[in-house]
């Protein structure tokens, strides 16, 4: 609840006059030194400002970028060397966005796994989450269509195959895969909606999200390492006894995190930009050819281990299916998990080992939507898949009955 | 306990902390100097844009005497026009007439700071885009057109707001233009060969 | 409240920064192996797919020799259209005077592309497909593909060229480079026959059946130095990119080491 405005500084002179006019004051008092976050933020708790770096970086070099990529099918992956060769500093601007959409990724995930270690989905944060799950899943339309655009073999099979999935809806399945594409196969039609969807539509949706997604965590205020409510205990100035100003403690503590995330992302884009193929994908380097398909079609490693899911069940409309139902499981945590216990160091074994179990298999999923799809690969993507379902369904009924015995009153910090 | 933060403002080393916020304030600042550079930098002509800005050769051999030709460099029209011995004596004669006969106030290289504004006398060498506000002027190179005059030496006439050049593209008073036609760099290779965008004295581009 | 001990904060610290190097150590590790596929090592024969490119970019000798070697050999057929050649001389410091005399086709300005002399529909008639553009080779398909495709042509009387390729089965390019080689045939083991072509076949042996211009070591600098061209060719901006990295995470490091005390002097405040 905002303070009056016996709080806010007597202005005078031009800050005077932008403060009659603006907010500015008020903001800064009620989001920055006003806003008292808990003290006990860990390393997870950096993921959320380094995903706003990662969009900021996204967006700025995809400006840039945009000024010189020509979208076509006969244009595209021309000028994308051309900006790699001839334009000053182009090099710069392409490993900057291949590099970013990478970024994002780890850095998502990590920021998604910390609500898994802290229950940071529950009660009352569970629009919080949904917002946080709409960003990602257009995220991911963001990064597919990205990927399409630079006009590589990769990104031609990546797009047939990814859009065909499409057609395994019943009845209109096949209809909404012509629709889809706009032509009778990955063309011209389809690169130019990917284009103008991946620079103006999805951003300006992703922006949104972002900014709900802020709106509905300022309403609650931040969730912690110990999953206690810091709001419960007010000191005598009406303050949370377990929390401190935003400003300077976590804009300070952000920055560092920013440094280590910024020295982590030079290393990869002036060094190892393909990472290993993982990043850059050495079969998008030939252009894209209609009659000729890579020897393994990969998605980028970010998909993948939806991928392996989608290729675990061996029929293609219920590994479709699964596919979709593997992100639904998402949606729908924040009601699966029956304990009142928010944090993972004040809950049973049991949910501890799950939630390994969980994590041990989406990385594994991960690894092999990488690999082809035979042999031992193929029995260990059913197994994981499985587990990483089980995970899932079976989270109402072992987080049942948790004792809040063990949860403190207070949190619990390492002294600095 | 009711406070969460600050201890005594007496255990608070202010100088400490004054001087870590310039170093980092500062190395920020200078981090997102560097960091605008590239940014910048690629607004600047690309590889493609410098080659197609290269120099342009013509050849001038096929160009008749009183004939104009046009060619393109870095997006602008040449004019190329061969003078005859006439069109270059009607140079002289009207200097009270021009607003900067001298050409002190044009753009031209120092070897074109001539009477003829040129390198050689019987070829003319202009940018075909008026001083005023940049549309083509067009040939006029009769002599007592009756449009322009009984005193018309022949030269150019802009249709856009009526700036008049005589031979060698110099402007006249009563034009809205204020500054001459200017002349872009440019030498011979050999007789026949002129060479657009390369330096006549330097021999660089 | 309690305290947690020191020691868990900076353990899980060290668990991370420890988990970073391994990650990016990794990642070097993977770029420089490319696009690579797994070798099978055999204790007898030639393990033709564990043979590396081994190529310095740097090396401004072996990348001109490796363009010279380029344009006589491998512009009559494979273009590499997103050359300039003024930027090959720029990059590579070669003197405009030879560009002109020595590189630069008849009729070419230096600000063209390198395109190949062979008219494209002859090529596309005589050999059954296009011969490739080549700018990119050494990133789609990775130097040591390259390296071992140059070295890797032998005798087989079953294809139209006389010829096959270890890296690429049933290429359509003819052995061009076989005048400096030599001419050889590859004795394959009997094991693993060709559900995929022969590419996973071993070799047990090579043998020579005439000799080349130059011997097997002048051979291999020759391939060495075509590939290193290649790899310059297909990420011209990769020399100045990492030098430019340095002084990049350098200067990364200082900001945060200041960033990072400025925060802990803050921080003494939070108990």
């Amino acid at each position: 609840m905002a303070a009056n405005d016996e709080s806010l500084p007597v202005r005078t002179g031009f800050l005077g006059w932008l403060n009659k006019r603006l907010p500015v004051d008020a903001f800064v008092r009620d989001q920055l030194t006003g806003y008292f976050a808990p003290k006990n933020f860990n390393f997870w708790y950096f993921f959320g400002v380094l995903s706003l770096v990662a969009l900021v970086i996204q967006l700025v070099s995809g400006i840039f970028l945009t000024m010189h990529y020509k979208v076509g099918e006969a244009t595209s992956f021309d000028s994308v060397e051309y900006i790699m060769r001839e334009v000053p500093f182009g090099w710069f601007l392409r490993y900057m966005h291949s590099t970013g959409a990478s970024a994002f990724f780890i850095v998502v995930y990590l920021h998604m796994f910390r609500a898994f270690l802290y229950g940071s989905y529950k009660a009352p944060r569970e629009l919080l989450w949904l917002f946080g799950m709409f960003v990602y899943l257009a995220l991911m339309a963001e990064a597919f269509m990205g990927y399409v655009l630079p006009w590589g073999n990769m990104s031609y099979w990546g797009a047939q195959v990814i859009v065909n999935l499409f057609g395994t809806i019943p009845v209109i399945g096949p209809g909404l895969v012509e629709w889809i594409r706009g032509d009778y196969g990955i063309a011209d039609a389809t690169l130019g909606r990917f284009f103008s969807l991946h620079v103006v539509a999805v951003p300006l949706v992703l922006l949104l999200l972002v900014a709900l997604h802020l709106v509905a965590l300022r309403q609650n205020g931040s969730n912690n390492p110990d999953g206690i409510e810091i709001k419960e205990k007010k000191g005598s100035d009406g303050k949370p006894l377990d929390g401190i100003p935003f400003h300077p403690y976590y804009t300070l503590k952000d920055l560092v995190g920013v440094g280590v995330f910024l020295i982590g992302f030079a290393i990869v884009l002036f060094f190892v930009p393909t990472f290993g193929g993982l990043f850059l994908e050495a079969p998008n380097f030939e252009v894209a050819n209609p009659l000729s398909t890579p020897e393994h079609i990969a998605p980028v490693w970010y998909f993948t281990p939806f991928y392996a899911i989608l290729r675990a069940v061996p029929d293609q409309r219920m590994g479709a299916l699964l596919m979709a139902l593997s992100l639904v499981c998402f949606i729908v945590l924040p009601w699966l998990d029956r304990s009142r216990v928010k944090s993972t160091r004040y809950r049973p074994l049991r949910w501890k080992v799950w939630l390994t179990v969980f994590a041990v298999s989406f990385v594994a999923l991960g690894y092999l939507g990488l690999k082809p799809a035979d042999g031992l690969y193929v029995l260990l993507a059913r197994i994981f898949s499985a587990l990483y379902f089980a995970f899932f369904i079976l989270m109402p009924f072992y987080t049942r009955g948790e004792s809040t015995a063990r949860v403190p009153e207070r949190v619990t910090i390492s002294s600095h | 306990m009711s406070d969460t933060a600050a201890p005594a403002p007496a255990e608070v080393d202010q100088d400490r902390r004054g001087f870590l916020t310039f170093a980092t304030t500062a190395t920020g600042a200078i981090g997102v100097a560097f960091a605008a550079v590239p940014f910048i930098e690629s607004w600047n002509p690309s590889e493609r844009a410098r080659a197609a800005g290269a120099p342009v050769e013509v050849d001038i051999s096929k160009v008749d005497p009183g004939q104009m030709i046009t060619v393109v460099y870095r997006k602008k029209p040449m004019y190329i026009v061969h003078r005859t011995p006439e069109m270059v004596a009607s140079l002289s004669g009207h200097d009270n007439h021009l607003k900067d006969a001298q050409s002190e106030d044009s753009e031209q290289p120092a070897y074109a700071q001539n009477a003829t504004r040129s390198v050689r006398d019987d070829f003319l060498v202009v940018e075909g885009t008026c001083t005023h506000l940049g549309c083509l002027p067009k040939a006029r190179f009769q002599k007592a057109l009756p449009e322009l005059g009984a005193d018309w030496p022949g030269g150019f006439f802009c249709p856009c707001h009526g700036s008049r050049f005589d031979l060698a593209g110099r402007v006249f008073d009563g034009s809205p233009a204020s500054k001459n036609l200017r002349i872009p760099l440019y030498s011979y290779s050999n007789d026949q060969t002129l060479v657009i965008g390369v330096d006549a004295t330097t021999g660089a581009a | 409240m309690r305290v947690r001990s020191m020691n868990t904060g900076f353990f899980r610290m060290g668990i991370a920064l420890l988990a970073a190097c391994a990650f990016v150590g990794a990642a070097v590790a993977a770029e420089g192996a490319a696009v690579e596929t797994a070798g099978e090592g055999h204790e007898s024969g030639v393990d033709w797919q564990a043979w590396k490119a081994g190529n310095d970019v740097r090396s401004t000798a072996s990348l001109q020799r490796g363009a010279a070697n380029y344009v006589n050999y491998c512009s009559g057929c494979h273009s590499l259209k997103y050359v300039r050649w003024s930027r090959l001389a720029t990059d590579l410091e070669i003197p405009d005077k030879v560009l002109r005399e020595q590189l630069l086709p008849p009729g070419a300005k230096s600000a063209d592309y390198i395109v190949a002399s062979f008219p494209r529909a002859d090529a596309e008639n005589w050999f059954g497909k296009l011969p490739p553009d080549l700018s990119l080779v050494a990133r789609s398909r990775g130097t040591n593909w390259v390296y071992r495709f140059l070295k890797g042509f032998y005798v087989d009387p079953s294809k139209p060229t006389g010829t096959n390729n270890l890296a690429l089965d049933g290429a359509s390019m003819p052995a061009v480079l076989s005048d400096l080689e030599g001419v050889k045939a590859a004795v394959f083991a009997e094991e693993g026959s060709g559900e995929s072509g022969h590419a996973g076949r071993h070799v047990e042996r090579f043998e020579v059946l005439s000799q080349g211009r130059l011997s097997p070591a002048e051979y291999d600098t020759f391939v060495r130095d075509i590939v290193n061209f290649l790899d310059y060719a297909s990420d011209p901006s990769q020399v100045q990119r990492r030098a430019i990295g340095i002084w990049v995470v350098l200067f990364l490091l200082v900001f945060t080491a200041f960033a990072w005390m400025l925060k802990t002097e803050y921080w003494k405040d939070v108990h």
